[in-house]
């Protein structure tokens, strides 16, 4: 393996990790403030990368697409989060999981007969479809670096509202413990439902960038989401810290592992979670 | 966990044993030459049973809800087909011990794992180890990878030369799954009402308590999770030889989620109501699947209903009937004024009070 081709893995391995950051932000999120296990966060992936293709296809711009179906996403995290979870918050986490798996089948079937079984895909949309020469025959494509650019600006975001408002100091707060910020007189209420929302648009933002780089297909959120409950288990529950170098880490060892040992590729992440659990059952930043 | 049921649940549940066991009788009058197939359709409900009661004995009685049972009960179903020999059937005799041995391991290598973490924790790397076997044997090529393996000879249960039971009957081995189901029955209503079924109760009710007491929680819930894993094992095993074929599919994490679903339908905690969970939801997706092809859709929505509004599922209908419009809240205060008759929980009192002031705010 030459130089130019370990720096193209790494790159990509970089964008896949941000782009798994995007996505295990919410979750991390939504685990750590609301206490709800969001099995249905792949599937608004899904939906996402659905959403841009139809809307693409409609509109014939994909920047125009994405700015319609945002509101999209956000509204129907708010109607999933009033309708269903509103009533979960005080149960055990089993019936948040058998809910949330009641709704992926619901939202898969949904996907199903909106847009069919078909693997479907989005063009590199303008300006960004060109692609660097890195070497005589190793090309970089420029959407993949502008996907990067934008999940980092995402995450310094993410990080800016945390550390240094009183948004972030609230969710920070609820983290560690909810009931002493509810019992400060913080509406806790609709601090759920606005980080359920954020969460949920992060991930479908998250499908929505990423269309144009796989194949939209039925069931794709369902493995993402098992990979970023991997990021989330090795980063630490409700930590943003951790989900951010936790999907670097995952998405570094799925991209190498696929390049230098296909045979255990699948595996690998495994293994590293299995790692981490031994020695700090909570999570490496927990 | 309830420890004494009304009388009625032992009515409702040899009634209902006492009709399935007799289908083979009644079964050919009634639905003609549809019979058949209904035999092999509740056979497998008779093996799902089998594994949804082995997930009780983790969630409803310990209280760790695994979202990875399907490990073991696709493990069963795999070593099977890879233990079998090709040209003729291996024997139960020692086909049995292995998948209950393979289990075994295999749960005490994943327990001593996922035993350290607690709650979500628990959930998702059980998630998490079921998906990573689950990637292991659909790209291996010696488990056939996506396809799966043929089992292309039932395994026998012969004494010397002559054959115990003919397994390759429909009839035969439905009673065979039959007792399997029962004799598991059997087996997990005496382990909680054993010492240690006594320790695993404490342990879900309050495991620092327990801890405080001097209980090693670890080593017992160490020890629960291999016992659902080699049960959940046979049930893989028993399902691969109905099947005729093991498959990823039958360990990926639909199967765990659908497991999970069948605990809930029933009423956890209870043993017999995984029974009737496995049962409900096999007459459901038999339903909803001759309805429409977009099925799911009615499972999801089905689900969803099921947990919203009926959280203690089908035996919770039975053992509290509904009639008073506080149903729930009054089945929750019973269960716990009965938990605090407990002996062992008498030292505790503020655990029987706090959940019910939480409900109450």
């Amino acid at each position: 393996m030459d130089l130019a081709f370990f720096g193209v893995q790494l790159l990509n391995g970089l964008q896949y990790g941000l782009l798994l950051f995007l996505i295990a932000s919410g979750l991390t999120l939504i685990f750590g403030i609301m206490g709800i296990i969001n099995l249905a966060h792949g599937a608004m992936y899904m939906i996402g990368a659905y959403l841009v293709y139809d809307l693409t296809m409609r509109l014939g711009n994909f920047w125009l697409a994405i700015v319609i179906a945002i509101p999209i996403a956000i509204v129907l995290g708010l109607i999933i989060e009033r309708l269903f979870l509103d009533t979960l918050y005080k149960r055990d986490h089993l019936y948040q999981v058998l809910l949330t798996f009641g709704l992926i089948l619901v939202l898969n079937e949904a996907q199903r007969i909106i847009w069919g079984g078909d693997v479907h895909s989005v063009p590199v949309p303008a300006p960004f479809d060109a692609s660097l020469q890195l070497t005589d025959n190793l090309q970089y494509s420029v959407y993949r670096l502008f996907v990067m650019g934008v999940c980092l600006a995402l995450a310094g975001a993410i990080y800016w509202v945390i550390r240094h408002t009183r948004l972030g100091i609230i969710i920070r707060a609820g983290a560690v413990n909810r009931d002493m910020v509810e019992g400060l007189g913080i509406n806790v209420r609709t601090l759920f439902t606005l980080i359920f929302s954020v969460g949920v648009a992060l991930t479908a933002f998250a499908g929505m960038i990423a269309a144009p780089l796989t194949s939209i297909a039925p069931g794709m959120g369902d493995s993402i989401l098992i990979t970023c409950f991997v990021v989330v288990v090795i980063g630490g529950i409700g930590s943003i810290k951790g989900a951010f170098w936790g999907a670097i880490l995952i998405g570094m060892a799925e991209t190498f592992g696929s390049v230098l040992i296909p045979s255990l590729a699948s595996m690998v992440i495994y293994l590293i979670m299995a790692a981490v659990l031994l020695v700090k059952p909570r999570g490496l930043f927990a | 966990m309830l420890h004494s049921y009304p009388k009625r649940v032992t009515f409702i549940m040899l009634a209902l044993t006492a009709i399935v066991a007799t289908f083979p009788l009644w079964g050919a009058s009634v639905f003609g030459s549809q019979s058949d197939f209904i035999l092999e359709k509740l056979t497998l409900m008779l093996i799902l049973a089998l594994f949804a009661m082995s997930l009780d004995l983790l969630v409803g009685i310990v209280g760790l809800v695994s979202l990875g049972h399907a490990l073991f009960f696709g493990l069963g179903a795999y070593t099977l087909a890879l233990a079998s020999p090709d040209f003729s059937p291996a024997s139960l005799w020692w086909m049995l011990p292995l998948v209950a041995a393979v289990a075994a391991v295999a749960a005490l290598v994943v327990g001593v794992l996922v035993i350290r973490t607690k709650g979500i924790f628990f959930i998702m790397t059980t998630l998490a180890f079921g998906q990573m076997l689950f990637y292991l044997i659909s790209t291996s090529s010696f488990t056939g990878s996506t396809d799966g393996i043929f089992i292309m000879f039932r395994p026998s249960l012969t004494v010397g030369e002559t054959a115990l039971l003919n397994l390759d009957d429909p009839r035969t081995f439905f009673y065979f799954c039959l007792g399997m189901l029962v004799a598991g029955y059997l087996f997990l209503r005496w382990l909680t009402r054993s010492y240690f079924g006594q320790v695993l109760d404490g342990i879900h009710d309050n495991e620092h308590r327990m801890q405080a007491l001097g209980y090693a929680t670890g080593s017992y819930k160490l020890i629960a999770f291999v016992i659902a894993g080699i049960m959940a094992g046979i049930a893989g095993m028993l399902a691969a030889m109905q099947y005729g074929f093991a498959n990823p599919a039958q360990l990926g994490w639909h199967t765990s989620g659908e497991v999970l679903i069948m605990l809930i339908l029933g009423g956890m905690g209870t043993i017999f109501g995984p029974i009737l969970g496995a049962f409900a939801y096999e007459i459901l997706l038999f339903v909803f699947e001759h309805l429409t092809t977009h099925w799911p859709i009615l499972m999801g929505l089905t689900i969803i209903v099921a947990v919203l509004v009926l959280p203690r599922g089908i035996a919770g209908l039975i053992t509290a009937p509904p009639g008073k419009a506080e149903l729930l809240k009054a089945s929750l205060l019973r269960r716990l004024a009965k938990g605090g008759r407990k002996p062992r929980t008498d030292a505790h009192p503020h655990q029987a009070v706090m959940p019910k002031g939480r409900a109450e705010s």
